[in-house]
């Protein structure tokens, strides 16, 4: 099979080409950057069509997991990206005849600050989300599974919190904090929390791709399935790199207040980094989030091969092979 | 004198207009009844059109209402049955007729619209509140056509010693009554929303739909004034005719679904239609008030007792014949042995021998019999174990009433509740009850034990006292003796949650329970018994063993203490010991005051034995060091049938470590079944015997309960498959047969990798260093819980909190199943009785506020 994935500088999007490439698919990853993944490569921006079509070309299947991330931006940029890039994919696929498409989605299309206790995976809807990510994501999956048909299958897959070794987004974030004593626990710390080790998220983009004729217009969220309190992945993740367990505790609605005031100074400033704190951030790290897991891992005849546990024990040996 | 005569209008039936809530369109449609007073009636009815029914369901409103009260049965009806719901001329979407209809012309009403509709085969009726007696003068018309009636807060009688239900009355007077139930929709809307759980807006509009004007109410108001509180009423002698009709119709099976708190319709015309309908089957829902269909879920009730109906389950009884509970005391009767001792402050308080107690229960008998109390009747027993409970007891069940016993521990408001449902005819009690009985106005004539002054014949308002009866009974012959099948205990014990439920034991049952008892721990006549377990304490005379109380307060074991119970011992020269577990724990901390002599008097015993709550082995153990050459047992059961296993501390510690506590092998006579779980921790329905398979634990044996008292459809839940006994916990066999239980049903976490039981994770989790309690609990959608570990540490934390690494490690490596999280707490809730048994469900609950971002706030 001849696979497309998009954004192959991302974590996820480095793994499940490595994962296609190792299991002998002709791979190529589409992003603006070279990504030193060793597969053949292409260049270019995600919304310029013919550059995609480019790197489309003769493919058979596609991973659409090039986005835009974070809380920084405007609208127009969230927009342009996520939705208007997702649609240039459509077409590129479409006109080159692809026959399946996985589109990496998020959990948070489909709600908004709510917690989760074992939830399903609903329909996204872009006015019930929080923040321009989600926003631009649900449009975006809402246009790729209402594309899906006999000739171009489309599965939305939604990974909730991927982390690993090497992980910049959340793992890096945290000991970044830690080291400087920033780190906080929001709330009591005990709100359940989902999380998805990589490769395990890997092998579910690469089970929808297998699937994915069969799954055609749907959406699924994946996870460990071992949720744990928020307090304690953090002392995991922390205690991974050999650093202390103990974290400063702030009260839910200071952070949340906390976290509105940093993304008005961020604006105001035109920051591109992300703020330590954002209002999105605080309601997600304060109320539980975590999902059925039975209907997915029917669906993608897949289930988790690294455990949390596992995980933490690779990230550990990550850290410790890490030069000083 | 008709209210409202001036305001009678007439008008064609119609449809309902669409959009009501709950109602097919479909099932609506108009029938004409051509002669009907001779110019032809159009009523509207509700009817699911079965095509090729075998039973038909007729459903009869009452007043205010409409067919509206039926859409329950007909959205969800019994299979193959044709569900009609009426509504009566002047009612509902029938046609305004201008004319005053009394109960008789009623009763013609609905026959001719049964006639017009040509409905064949089995009929059960279905009615609620004054459609009660329509439907049962139409039972009476149609007796070859009747299978069954079902009836709702409705009554064929009006005692004339009694005032009618305020709310009737009040209505019914004069003026008023145009007002209240014509001119106004106030009544309407006010009997709409007499049910507890207030009906939504839109259903409370649906009933009110077809009374929008003071015209086309014209007939609620009639219908009030039609009924007959005075004897010279014109619907007085209709009214008669249909309670007289009832003799013909006692042998019909019936199911009384009834609201209990129904301020018009109160419990005293459950009881006058449960006397004329003997057959009748009771369901009284605890709280609900008078708009009964709304509040509950009837069509599950219908359809259950429909089917039963359809295909009553022949359960035979077991044939052996027993002797009857007073045999082994009659054979004593001769005897000087002490039969039943109190004890007081160290001594013995009060005591009677074999004889005595045999001439007494006698007297007693004959006295209760003479007073005119009469077989069946029920007598409530509101006094402590001992002489006093022993001769009331034994003369009730000697003369065919029925022993109504509630546990002291329910607390005032428990006991008027299960009295209320019981209601007992009778009620013996000690002072303080009479006194508590007066004020609380609980039901039954009340008899002192003690024989009071005149002051406090008045205070407690006495009707007799025991010393009366025995005097009315002294020399009368024996009264005749109940059989086997008579009914001869209620008890109610306290629930885990909800109102105590009252579970019946027929002679049958409670003789196979003494028989059981006996063979299991070989109990001889040379056994005497010290019972420090309230259920125990009454089966020594029914033993022919002599027993003793000990001085402690019997509804708070803890109280018991080891000189207190080695001078009950010595006092009788004991055998046998039965003491719950919080007794024991206490006898053990009190152990090194006990005398050497009263060591010597614990060291004859031979049997020690301990239940009403889990058992931990150890404190057995510890307890029978106190009594070095007793066996130490411990028999599994609950109130609706004990025992059901038993183990000997010995095997305890042969069984080992396991999921859950062995309990033993099930008793002789006792059959166990496991009913495997489903992924969503409900049972599947296809009980067997394989080992390792674990599911609820379902029971047969000739001394399981009758049934639950007036709570037909818990009943018929508990029964399934007939005969066996569902007991709400989760247990599985082993390879030798042995039980092993792993928790209540209420608590099974279904996780995604199947159900997971609370009990052997709790015990795996107390091994860990620093856990002094602990508790499994799911959070989450059933099918897709977590499990949560919940532990109360020593030293104890100031407030509850996430466990630390350290502590979340060792807890998760001493469980087997996947743990989400461990939250540390500085006590769990546990029952105050035996203080053992964990609240899970509260800690289930907590849990769940905590760990979806909650406050982390006290258990």
């Amino acid at each position: 099979m001849k696979v497309l994935v998009t954004g192959g500088t991302s974590l996820l999007g480095g793994a499940v080409a490595r994962r296609l490439s190792e299991r002998g698919d002709e791979t190529t990853v589409f992003q603006r950057r070279p990504s030193g993944l060793g597969v053949h490569e292409e260049f270019g921006d995600i919304t310029d069509a013919s550059a995609v079509a480019r790197a489309m070309d003769g493919a058979d299947a596609v991973v659409h997991l090039a986005a835009r991330v974070g809380v920084v931006g405007s609208w127009a940029d969230f927009e342009l990206t996520n939705v208007e890039g997702t649609a240039t994919v459509l077409s590129a696929a479409r006109q080159a005849g692809v026959s399946r498409l996985v589109f990496v989605s998020s959990p948070s299309v489909a709600h908004a600050g709510e917690s989760l206790v074992g939830a399903g995976a609903g329909p996204a809807d872009p006015e019930g989300t929080s923040g321009h990510y989600a926003r631009s994501k649900a449009m975006a999956e809402r246009l790729a599974l209402g594309e899906s048909d006999d000739g171009l299958n489309v599965v939305a897959i939604r990974p909730h919190l991927v982390w690993g070794p090497g992980d910049t987004q959340l793992i890096g974030r945290i000991i970044d904090r830690a080291r400087s004593g920033r780190l906080a626990t929001i709330g009591s710390g005990a709100a359940l929390i989902d999380t998805t080790y990589i490769d395990n998220a890997a092998d579910a983009l690469v089970a929808a791709l297998d699937r994915a004729d069969r799954l055609g217009g749907r959406a699924l969220v994946i996870s460990n399935g071992e949720p744990r309190p928020i307090g304690e992945l953090v002392a995991r993740i922390v205690t991974a790199a050999g650093l202390d367990e103990t974290s400063l505790r702030v009260p839910v609605s200071v952070a949340r207040f906390g976290g509105r005031m940093a993304e008005r100074w961020w604006e105001l400033r035109d920051r591109t980094d992300d703020p330590p704190m954002t209002e999105f951030l605080a309601e997600q790290l304060s109320t539980a989030h975590w999902f059925d897991q039975r209907e997915t891992r029917r669906a993608l005849d897949w289930s988790p091969a690294v455990s949390l546990d596992e995980g933490f024990a690779r990230l550990r040996r990550w850290f410790e092979d890490q030069p000083s | 004198m008709t209210a409202g005569v001036d305001d009678l209008i007439t008008a064609p039936a119609s449809l309902p207009p669409l959009g009501l809530p709950e109602l097919d369109p479909k099932w609506s449609r108009l029938v004409t009844v051509p002669g009907l007073d001779g110019e032809g009636r159009t009523f509207h009815v509700l009817d699911n059109a079965e095509p090729d029914p075998d039973i038909t369901l007729l459903c009869v409103h009452g007043n205010p209402s409409w067919s509206y009260l039926w859409r329950d049965l007909l959205a969800l009806p019994p299979p193959d049955a044709r569900v009609i719901a009426i509504d009566h001329l002047d009612m509902g979407y029938s046609e305004r007729t201008g004319t005053t209809r009394r109960l008789e012309q009623r009763i013609d009403d609905l026959s001719a619209l049964t006639d017009q509709l040509a409905i064949e085969g089995p009929v059960v009726t279905v009615a609620h509140d004054w459609g009660g007696p329509i439907s049962l003068g139409w039972a009476h018309r149609h007796r070859d056509q009747l299978i069954g009636m079902v009836l709702s807060n409705t009554a064929v009688h009006q005692p004339t010693d009694d005032a009618a239900p305020t709310i009737i009355r009040i209505a019914r007077s004069g003026p008023l009554l145009d007002t209240v139930a014509v001119k106004t929709s106030t009544f309407v809307r006010g009997a709409v929303e007499m049910s507890r759980r207030r009906p939504a807006a839109e259903v409370r509009d649906a009933y009110l739909a077809p009374y929008a004007s003071a015209e086309r109410r014209a007939a609620v108001g009639d219908f009030v004034a039609d009924i007959p509180l005075e004897p010279d009423h014109p619907s007085a002698s209709g009214l008669d005719d249909v309670a007289a009709g009832l003799e013909d119709l006692a042998d019909v099976p019936a199911l009384l679904l009834w609201g209990s708190s129904d301020p018009v319709f109160s419990d005293r015309y459950l009881h006058d239609l449960e006397q004329r309908l003997p057959r009748a089957e009771t369901h009284r829902f605890a709280g609900a008030r008078h708009y009964v269909p709304e509040e509950v879920h009837l069509a599950e009730a219908v359809s259950a007792w429909i089917g039963q109906l359809k295909d009553e389950p022949q359960v035979t009884a077991e044939e052996i014949e027993r002797v009857p509970l007073w045999e082994y005391l009659e054979r004593r009767a001769g005897d000087d042995d002490l039969a039943v001792v109190e004890m007081a402050e160290g001594a013995s308080s009060r005591q009677i021998t074999f004889a005595e107690l045999a001439a007494d229960v006698d007297r007693v008998a004959s006295g209760l019999h003479e007073s005119g109390v009469r077989p069946g009747d029920r007598v409530a027993l509101l006094v402590p174990p001992g002489v006093d409970l022993s001769v009331s007891l034994y003369a009730c069940w000697k003369m065919g009433a029925v022993a109504v016993f509630v546990d002291a521990g329910l607390g005032v408001r428990g006991i008027g509740s299960a009295l209320r449902s019981a209601a007992p005819d009778y009620l013996i009690g000690i002072p303080r009850a009479l006194v508590a009985a007066r004020v609380m106005d609980w039901p039954g004539k009340r008899i002192a034990v003690e024989a009071p002054s005149n002051a406090g014949r008045k205070v407690q308002g006495i009707w007799t006292s025991l010393d009366e009866l025995r005097q009315l009974g002294e020399g009368q012959p024996t009264p005749p003796q109940p059989g086997r099948d008579d009914l001869a205990v209620v008890v109610f014990t306290s629930g885990a949650t909800g109102p105590a439920k009252g579970v019946r034991y027929r002679h049958r049952q409670a003789q196979a329970q003494r028989d059981v008892l006996m063979r299991l721990y070989d109990i001889q006549a040379t056994d005497r018994l010290v019972a420090a377990f309230a259920p125990f304490a009454l089966y020594g005379p029914a033993m022919g063993i002599s027993s003793v109380v000990p001085d402690m307060e019997l509804t708070s074991p803890g109280t018991l203490d080891a000189p207190a119970l080695a001078e009950a011992a010595k006092a009788i020269d004991a055998t046998l010991v039965f003491a719950s577990p919080a007794a024991l724990a206490n006898v053990s901390a009190t152990a090194d005051s006990l005398s050497s002599l009263q060591r010597i008097a614990l060291g004859r015993v031979r049997l020690l034995m301990s239940a009403g709550a889990p058992v931990p082995p150890a404190l057995l153990e510890r307890a029978s060091r106190l009594m070095p050459d007793a066996e130490a047992h411990t028999p599994y059961g609950m109130t609706e049938v004990l025992p059901v296993a038993d183990i000997s501390l010995g095997e305890i510690f042969e069984a080992g470590d396991g999921n859950g506590v062995c309990v033993g092998h099930p008793v002789h006579g006792v059959e166990t079944l496991i009913d495997p779980l489903d992924g969503q921790g409900r049972p599947i329905g296809e009980p067997g015997t394989d080992a390792d398979v674990t599911g609820e634990v379902l029971i047969k044996a000739a001394h399981v309960k009758d049934g639950y008292d007036r709570l037909w459809l818990t009943q018929h839940r508990s029964a399934q498959p007939p005969g066996y006994h569902r007991s709400g916990d989760v247990g599985r066999l082993d390879d030798t047969g042995r039980l092993w239980i792993e928790g209540r049903m209420a608590h099974v976490i279904a996780t995604e990798n199947g159900p997971l039981t609370p009990v052997g994770i709790e015990h795996a989790v107390q091994s860990v260093d620093g856990v002094a309690l602990a508790a499994a609990v799911g959070v989450g959608p059933e099918g897709a819980q977590q499990l949560v570990v919940v532990v109360a540490t020593s030293p104890a934390p100031r407030r509850p909190r996430l466990a630390d690494l350290a502590l979340a490690d060792r807890v998760r490596a001493s469980v087997g199943a996947p743990v989400a999280a461990v939250l540390e707490v500085p006590a769990l809730p546990v029952d105050k009785r035996h203080n053992s048994k964990i609240d899970r469900l509260r800690v289930a609950e907590w849990a769940a506020g905590v760990l979806a971002g909650g406050r982390l706030g006290p258990l």
